[in-house]
């Protein structure tokens, strides 16, 4: 049976959290002297898309573990971390527009990481689409493993091709946020120890609303 | 496995030479899109030789992907399917059979679009024909390698074909991007060296997403 995570404790540290990292962003840090006051929105975009690049990796773990195991824990698991990684990467494109609009003078721009996400956030939209549309429960498991393997291998080609795209050389990689002053690397780290908390009671939630949705539907058979 | 590799191809290109089902319509509508590209984009020398490349591989991949999403279903939908999985042998020779089968069909489709696009958009190719082929048949290799594994799993499913370019098109984007990149710098007129980043992510992509399939396409094709 299956039964309800209890999460109080991680909900009440993750909103003692929250305040903390929301007072380091607005009132600790320091205004960034080039970019001004957007350059704030760094502190959730940031963490933001290590996390939905994490889910997505559990999605492809959790993929890989399905196809050797056939175990429902599993499968339940890979699309809680997909219906997150979509979501969180969502705010990771619209957190990036806010910030570009006056740094770089447009919405959008098919800067590489950006670039990466989109096409990231399209095969995890398509990973939905897909068990939304796959009929009975061991198909729909099976099918998204593979798609959630698949897209997530595709990540290091996507990126590569995404700075082919703006001509850059595809070996640079540029380090944001190697050379951060101290209070803005702490806020960073804050910020990003809270969203990490968020991930972690989301992702239980979700997994937990799976698994009794489940057993809600086994219960129904008992049902005459 | 080589055998029972050109034992399918040799069958799926007998069924399509008879019925040529697929191969027309994938014609058909390759020309519709030229026509329509032609219509939407006026005969502006400047804009046409600025669009050329992405014009030919709109129309490659949305014809190609027209044809693709019938190559599983055509096999469901008669149940030969369950027969050819019963046969004794390895599931991957399948997806190269289907794989190689859609490659030759797809690349005949270009055969006869490209001159149809040479009249209809009054862009003579006069030595550029050779060095295209390079990027025409590896972006054509990527594109078909990621079709025909999503073409699998989207038969399956209640969306059926309208699923597979959802699916295929986020995926099969680092094809695309090489494909277009190395395809425009032939028709500008520089040497194939000059595309050699793109034509390396072609090359990688090639081999990836073929292996890929081989792969995990035993995982697709598990059940019927």
């Amino acid at each position: 049976m299956a039964r309800g995570f209890d999460d109080r404790a991680i909900a009440w540290i993750l909103l003692v959290a929250m305040v903390v990292s929301l007072y380091m962003v607005f009132m600790y840090v320091p205004t960034e002297r080039e970019m001004g006051i957007i350059q704030r929105i760094f502190y959730f975009h940031v963490p933001l898309a290590w996390i939905s690049f994490l889910a997505f990796l559990m999605v492809c773990i959790a993929g890989i573990q399905y196809l050797r195991q056939r175990s429902r824990w599993w499968d339940a698991l890979g699309t809680s971390a997909a219906e997150i990684g979509v979501l969180f990467s969502t705010l990771v494109l619209i957190t990036g527009s806010i910030w570009a609009k006056p740094i770089w003078g447009t919405w959008w721009t098919w800067e590489p990481r950006l670039v990466t996400f989109l096409i990231l956030w399209f095969i995890y939209v398509g990973y939905l689409l897909l068990r939304a549309a796959a009929g009975d429960d061991e198909r729909k498991a099976r099918l998204a493993a593979v798609v959630g393997i698949v897209g997530f291998l595709d990540v290091p080609l996507v990126f590569f091709s995404a700075r082919l795209l703006r001509g850059l050389s595809p070996v640079v990689f540029t380090r944001q946020g190697a050379g951060l002053a101290p209070p803005m690397l702490w806020t960073l780290l804050v910020s990003l120890a809270t969203f990490t908390l968020l991930f972690v009671l989301l992702l239980r939630q979700r997994l937990f609303l799976e698994l009794a949705r489940d057993e809600v539907e086994s219960l129904k058979e008992l049902v005459p | 496995m080589g055998r029972a590799i050109l034992t399918l191809l040799w069958k799926d290109l007998r069924v399509e030479l008879r019925t040529k089902e697929i191969l027309t319509t994938m014609m058909v509508l390759a020309l519709l899109i030229l026509v329509i590209l032609n219509v939407a984009m006026g005969q502006n020398v400047v804009t046409v030789k600025l669009a050329a490349s992405g014009v030919l591989w709109v129309v490659f991949t949305f014809a190609a992907t027209l044809g693709l999403s019938r190559v599983f279903l055509v096999e469901k939908e008669r149940g030969q399917l369950s027969g050819i999985l019963l046969a004794p042998m390895d599931r991957s020779a399948i997806f190269l059979g289907k794989m190689i089968g859609s490659t030759i069909l797809v690349l005949l489709v270009e055969a006869v679009a490209l001159p149809v696009f040479v009249v209809l958009f009054n862009f003579p190719l006069g030595g550029r024909v050779g060095p295209l082929l390079l990027p025409l048949f590896l972006g054509t290799v990527g594109f078909i390698a990621v079709e025909t594994l999503f073409s699998a799993i989207s038969a399956q499913t209640r969306l059926r074909e309208i699923l597979l370019p959802l699916l295929a098109f986020p995926v099969a984007m680092p094809a695309l991007v090489g494909a277009v990149g190395a395809t425009a710098k032939v028709l500008d007129g520089l040497p194939l060296q000059s595309a050699a980043p793109e034509l390396q992510l072609l090359v990688a992509f090639d081999i990836l997403f073929v292996a890929i399939g081989l792969v995990v396409f035993e995982y697709v094709v598990e059940e019927e």
